[in-house]
């Protein structure tokens, strides 16, 4: 199903208008303008170094931007805006997982504090994710495709409508790959959105990425 | 479970699981209180006239060894850009963090210190003081030390930078608790230094996890 046909006449989810993001003193890209509406999965096209985490961090608000706004349901937030925040869920490079904790014990902190569970219980997540066997271990002595898994069912365990996902298939064998497509298509299906990154095009089957390049905009 | 006591539960479980770095600020606490009398003289007098300041010297540095565990870790996995992106509030998860490092930290030396204070030969009668002083202080060690933390934690050897920032802020702890307790000893009145001790207790834990809140959002920018 063409993705693309659903976000010309609805408003969108999220829009930056004249973002302009610097790393250091150097300026990463200027003037963006994108757009994620509900139902979509952006995926965000450029070299190395241009910039690509800084966007997604600058649209969950880590990271302020040095000039433009970032607009969410046709009004315009501050950097970070609790309202914002409620919405976001964000796995980034590093996955926000504690080595030293079970996969189960990582999750019930993620649902703490997240806005809202999903009511998915951590079981079905992990299973999901084909880790249910390894709940209780140590997530130090799982491989890095395991991690990767402990942080994207977070995605699971808590609601929320915009995925930000950084890299989200690092690490994943084709299984994994296969099951973050299905889960993506799920989220866009119930009105979520998304906006990932990737450094090699993957083979989605079910979802569609619209490819947004930021060395364009630059 | 709410945000406040998922993130108190995880770093005490994180503390289980660590148990011998865990460990290390109470061991160096005892380590420095135990070679004083050997270095300067186990007179009964002697001690008795240095027993508080070193008492509470030592549970300052060892405090500020167990400061940048506090948000170090969470820095480096990415469970720090998590808090800061989670809905709740982020001043209620860095007094959550607080509690936690106290916990861990502060609680200890106020259980060690009946056994430290034989040790040094401090008075019976001034026991209950430096139980007060340590409940009163060791809180405010923590929450101070937690601003300290949060602006340093971006940096790559932020140790130095840190102990200047907040060894400053630890002055008036170290001088009214060593000074409550040495009154103590000597039979004079200490509700004025225990009330100074609760003022910036409750000052710091008001205001603390606000600054280091900002701070933390700095850092990680």
């Amino acid at each position: 199903m063409p993705q693309s046909e659903h976000h010309s006449d609805s408003t969108p989810l999220l829009e930056t208008v004249g973002l302009s993001c610097s790393r250091g003193h150097r300026t990463l890209f200027e003037n963006l303008a994108l757009r994620i509406s509900a139902g979509e999965v952006v995926q965000v096209l450029g070299a190395n170094g241009s910039g690509k985490t800084t966007l997604l961090r600058v649209l969950c608000g880590l990271q302020p931007p040095v000039a433009g706004v970032i607009r969410w349901r046709d009004q315009v937030v501050p950097p970070g805006a609790p309202e914002l925040r409620a919405e976001v869920q964000f796995i980034g490079h590093a996955g926000g997982v504690k080595l030293d904790l079970t996969p189960r014990e990582n999750l019930d902190v993620a649902i703490a504090l997240g806005a809202r569970p999903s009511g998915t219980t951590v079981d079905t997540a992990l299973a999901r994710l084909d880790i249910g066997k390894f709940g209780r271990l140590p997530v130090r002595s799982l491989s890095a495709g395991q991690r990767q898994r402990v942080a994207l069912a977070r995605l699971l365990t808590c609601a929320s409508l915009l995925w930000v996902l950084d890299e989200p298939f690092t690490a994943l064998d084709a299984g994994g790959v296969a099951t973050v497509d299905t889960m993506l298509h799920e989220h866009v299906q119930a009105g979520g959105a998304a906006i990932i990154t990737s450094h090699h095009p993957v083979a989605l089957g079910r979802v569609t990425p619209r490819p947004v390049s930021i060395d364009a905009a630059a | 479970m709410s945000a406040f006591a998922a993130i108190v539960r995880r770093d005490l479980l994180l503390a289980i699981r660590h148990r011998a770095e865990a460990a290390n600020p109470l061991l160096f606490f005892v380590i420095v209180v135990a070679l004083v009398p050997l270095g300067l003289s186990p007179r009964r007098e002697t001690l008795e006239l240095i027993a508080p300041g070193v008492f509470w010297i030592g549970a300052l540095l060892a405090t500020l060894l167990s400061l940048e565990r506090m948000f170090r870790s969470d820095f480096d996995d990415g469970s720090l850009e998590l808090m800061l992106i989670s809905p709740q509030p982020l001043p209620l998860i860095v007094l959550a963090k607080i509690l936690a490092h106290w916990l861990v930290t502060g609680l200890p030396l106020v259980v060690a210190a009946p056994l430290i204070a034989l040790l040094l030969g401090l008075p019976a009668g001034s026991l209950a003081v430096l139980l007060a002083t340590l409940v009163l202080g060791t809180p405010t060690l923590s929450a101070v030390g937690a601003i300290g933390v949060a602006l340093t934690v971006g940096l790559r050897r932020g140790g130095m930078l840190l102990s200047l920032l907040v060894l400053p802020l630890y002055i008036p702890v170290l001088v009214f608790a060593a000074s409550a307790v040495s009154a103590a000893a000597g039979g004079l009145p200490v509700t004025g230094q225990l009330y100074l001790l609760g003022a910036l207790a409750a000052l710091s834990f008001t205001l603390a996890p606000l600054a280091a809140a900002a701070a933390l959002r700095i850092s990680v920018s």
